[in-house]
């Protein structure tokens, strides 16, 4: 995910100071990885210098001094484009479950095991899901949900798959029998 | 076998063939008061069969299943089907209702056949309060929508306050909101009476909603998986 055009997102709002972008970043987006400050001050020099954020205010302190940044007209041409763009429909294609199944497939190691193990660590997050959705709010409930069927999607490929390899299995043993 | 007192009804190693296909082949589950089990695997598993035995509607070739501490399926049919009355709940994939009766009065009927006291009718409109059926509890279940209809059905599972409801694909039929909501009042109408809920699924969002789930594949349990 594009982290500058997301801050871009968050600057349309209000300008606003790194210090409270981030924030704002993390309680919206951030379910797994905070961001880190350093991220927000460099992404932001990054789109001053595109030109699509522009520096509105400089507030001196005790500490070092705090930018207040608003987005450009450019800025707003931008992030109206990126929204706009669908992403590519592969984005999902890989993923590391993928990637041990398959070697374990290849070297002999038992698959489903990878599988099985995968959708215990699954359901657990379905659940967790599950119950955080009763009190969510709405864009709260958007995440909640948007993490529930990709989790939900994973869990019937590992079924399909576990399926398939196990009919595989029994009709490699019909095969073996004399 | 280790004795479980938890265990508010538990099943030992089933197996049950329907003449030469065997159905159930070794399935053994646990299920504790209060908790909420989703039994999943794919198509013709022998997930429906297990539910069954475990609801004592069916009897096993081999294996045992008990009841508060006591053997379920070796029992007549006659004391069976009174614990089932009295003691379990059913929610279906199509409701199931009598359709030439009211939703109410589906939602009465186990307390009638129980004999009840009128004092417990009580909670049959409680319960169509809580659903948000009160305005079309007087229509017959045959003229009202699928989740409304299968709303009733929960209702009448829990009105006499069963030790565990025995739900086989109870949003099979329903669009995923009504769905949703049938299964969070489902899930919370038990929660607050303390029954069991078992409830066969082949959906994760569905068997989300349990404390834990149990797999079976070819008629074999195989995991548990524990929240």
């Amino acid at each position: 995910m594009s982290i500058s055009r997301t801050l871009l997102g968050l600057l349309e709002n209000e300008p606003s100071y790194g210090y409270t972008l981030k924030h704002r970043y993390d309680e919206l987006f951030a379910r797994t990885k905070t961001l880190a400050f350093g991220q927000v001050y460099a992404t932001l020099g990054r789109l001053e210098r595109d030109g699509y954020a522009e520096v509105v205010g400089v507030e001196t302190g005790e500490g070092p001094e705090r930018r207040r940044y608003a987005i450009t007209t450019e800025g707003v041409a931008e992030l109206d484009t990126w929204i706009r763009t669908p992403e590519p429909a592969t984005a999902f294609a890989q993923s590391t479950l993928f990637v041990k199944t398959t070697l374990a497939l290849l070297s002999g190691r038992p698959p489903r095991e990878v599988l099985d193990a995968q959708r215990g660590v699954h359901l657990a997050r379905m659940r967790e899901l599950t119950k955080a959705r009763t009190r969510a709010d709405d864009i709260d409930r958007l995440a909640v949900d948007y993490e529930i069927a990709h989790l939900d999607a994973d869990l019937r490929w590992i079924e399909e798959a576990s399926e398939r390899l196990e009919h595989r299995d029994r009709a490699k043993n019909k095969g073996n029998r004399p | 076998m280790t004795e479980d007192p938890r265990a508010l009804l538990r099943a030992d190693d089933l197996r049950l063939a329907f003449g030469s296909t065997p159905a159930l082949d070794g399935a053994s589950v646990a299920v504790e008061r209060g908790e909420i089990v989703a039994l999943m695997g794919p198509s013709g598993s022998g997930k429906s069969t297990l539910l069954h035995c475990l609801a004592g509607v069916l009897r096993p070739d081999h294996g045992e299943v008990w009841w508060e501490g006591r053997r379920l399926d070796t029992l007549p049919e006659r004391r069976r089907s009174a614990i089932r009355l009295e003691r379990f709940g059913f929610v279906f994939q199509f409701g199931d209702l009598v359709p030439e009766l009211t939703l109410r009065e589906n939602i009465l009927l186990p307390l009638r056949l129980l004999r009840a006291p009128r004092a417990d009718f009580q909670r049959a409109d409680d319960l169509l309060d809580r659903l948000e059926l009160v305005e079309v509890a007087s229509r017959r279940a045959a003229e009202v929508s699928g989740g409304q209809a299968q709303r009733a059905a929960v209702a009448r599972a829990l009105v006499h306050r069963p030790g565990v409801v025995f739900a086989d694909e109870p949003t099979g039929a329903l669009d995923s909101v009504t769905g949703e909501i049938v299964l969070t009042t489902l899930v919370q109408l038990a929660r607050d009476h303390g029954s069991s809920i078992i409830i066969v699924t082949h959906d994760h969002r569905v068997a989300a909603h349990a404390d834990r789930e149990i797999v079976i594949r070819d008629g074999r349990t195989t995991a548990e998986v524990i929240a």
